[in-house]
């Protein structure tokens, strides 16, 4: 039942930097569909796929819908707004409903940290973390990546900063492992309020002043503020924030070299990034979108199917087709 | 006993063989006209390279060329899982009513075969499609038949036609392997 990736995508820390490359040069290939008069394969015809959404979410939902309906599987959105019943009963209700309906993968995304892996350990579909809480966003992270390694054709040794509010960040994290695994550098900038407290143990390089990252960086992944989640007072104003710490015309011409721009959105516009950035020159933001559609089709793909026990008698049977 | 290897072309008749089908293919299709030559990854690719320069040789035409990658429709993905690496599909003009020619290396089971033809539909409506392999070694699982073939192989079960091509293999032959029995 384990595919080369095993039976779920729950984030990128546990997998291997061949994994990781595996997933990315799967991608590739898939780029192509999205770009043909009939957007589809048949590869996944016959599975179904849950999306199951206790977060509000546009792109990332979308997207998968979109990764899954061009492989041909048949998809259900459940979207489940936050209710009072507590987490743990609201997952394990659920995922033994929708074992009981024949599904073969979820997409879950949840506030809860570590929700993904809950819901993996008890059913037996695969399980592909569409984020939760401040953990991971594993997909996100990989399309990251792949926007990375277009541009600069290699991940080893690219210089990258991861710029804002990394304490609320799944992506940060996301990116911290993946960029890592693959021989990136990492580091991040940002107010120390907004930088989690075990930073220093996560193998980055931290600046205080953005003009210090902008100096040092190939590449800015900049981190949208992620207001609603700020229940205590992070920083002064949005205004001194974007004073401080947004990612500006000016402060990137003054580098005086082209950094290519990144950012997971939706965007703050004037706040951690100018717009002047965002739809500038070296922004690749649609790039990201486009690429998430790609990547996330080859996780589906390489999550689904293998089942050993199907093959041995498909062998017995004349073995491989040609 | 060791694996045993029984040449059926060498570089050179490989050659031959390749530059017959080139010219098959031409006269299959009256011409150059509306002909798109697509090779099956990987080694289809690699022939089907070679059979357009030798059409640009003799017929002094440019014959576009594309690739398919048959690994997203197969029938075995629930069986077998997923092929570790996709390699890219590429068909580069509009397919609707041209005279579409496959090029694969070894025609077996026919499933590939079936697969390419569904992945061409999703492009559009050829006009025809004809099917041109190096070596029909027989073992048909589908109705499936080519119109242009090399060198047909009687290949016993538990054989296997390996076929070598120079940009990929190093050198150019086809090879019929019987394993040998571990000692």
């Amino acid at each position: 039942m384990s595919g080369p990736l095993g039976k779920d995508l729950l984030g990128l820390e546990p997998l291997s930097g061949d994994q990781i490359r595996l997933i990315l040069d799967t991608a590739e290939p898939f780029k192509e569909i999205s770009e043909r008069a009939i957007k589809k394969v048949p590869t996944l015809r016959g599975a179904t796929i849950v999306n199951l959404f206790f977060e509000a979410s546009t792109r990332t939902r979308v997207s998968f819908e979109f990764a899954e309906k061009r492989l041909s599987a048949d998809t259900v959105n459940v979207a489940a707004s936050g209710s009072s019943v507590s987490k743990g009963e609201t997952l394990v209700d659920t995922a033994r409903n929708l074992e009981a309906m024949r599904i073969d993968m979820v997409v879950v995304r949840h506030g809860a940290s570590g929700a993904a892996q809950f819901l993996a350990e008890r059913i037996e579909s695969n399980v592909i973390n569409a984020g939760d809480g401040t953990h991971e966003h594993p997909t996100q992270g990989l399309l990251d990546l792949l926007t990375l390694r277009d541009h600069f054709g290699k991940l080893d040794g690219l210089k990258v900063c991861i710029c804002g509010d990394v304490l609320h960040s799944r992506v940060a994290r996301s990116n911290i492992w993946g960029l890592t695994k693959m021989g990136a550098r990492v580091a991040v900038c940002g107010p120390r309020s907004l930088l989690p407290n075990a930073i220093d143990g996560m193998g980055v390089t931290v600046f205080d002043h953005i003009e210090e990252a902008i100096g040092w960086a190939d590449a800015l992944n900049v981190l949208r503020l992620q207001l609603e989640r700020m229940t205590a007072g992070y920083i002064p104003s949005l205004r001194e924030y974007n004073r401080v710490f947004g990612v500006s015309r000016e402060r990137l011409e003054r580098a005086g070299r082209d950094l290519l721009i990144l950012h997971p959105g939706p965007m703050n516009r004037g706040v951690e990034i100018d717009s002047d950035v965002a739809d500038g020159p070296f922004s690749v933001i649609l790039d990201q979108v486009t690429n998430g559609v790609a990547v996330r089709m080859a996780v589906l793909y390489l999550l689904s199917g293998g089942r050993p026990e199907l093959a041995e008698a498909a062998k017995g049977g004349g073995g491989a087709a040609r | 006993m060791p694996d045993t290897a029984l040449t059926v072309l060498d570089a050179r008749s490989l050659q031959r063989t390749l530059r017959r089908m080139a010219d098959e293919i031409v006269e299959l299709n009256n011409g150059t006209d509306d002909l798109l030559i697509v090779g099956i990854q990987r080694r289809g690719v690699q022939l089907a390279a070679r059979i357009v320069s030798m059409i640009a040789e003799r017929e002094n035409a440019t014959v576009p060329q594309g690739a398919l990658d048959i690994t997203l429709y197969r029938d075995d993905l629930q069986t077998v899982g997923p092929r570790p690496v996709v390699g890219p599909t590429d068909i580069p003009t509009d397919i609707d009513g041209k005279h579409v020619v496959i090029v694969d290396d070894v025609l077996y089971t026919g499933r590939t075969v079936r697969a390419a033809l569904d992945e061409l539909a999703d492009f559009g409506r050829p006009r025809r499609i004809a099917l041109a392999v190096l070596i029909d070694r027989g073992g048909r699982e589908l109705p499936i038949h080519a119109d242009i073939v090399g060198r047909t192989v009687s290949v016993p079960p538990g054989s296997r036609i390996d076929v070598l091509i120079g940009e990929m293999d190093g050198r150019d032959a086809v090879v019929q392997v019987t394993p040998g029995t571990p000692a």
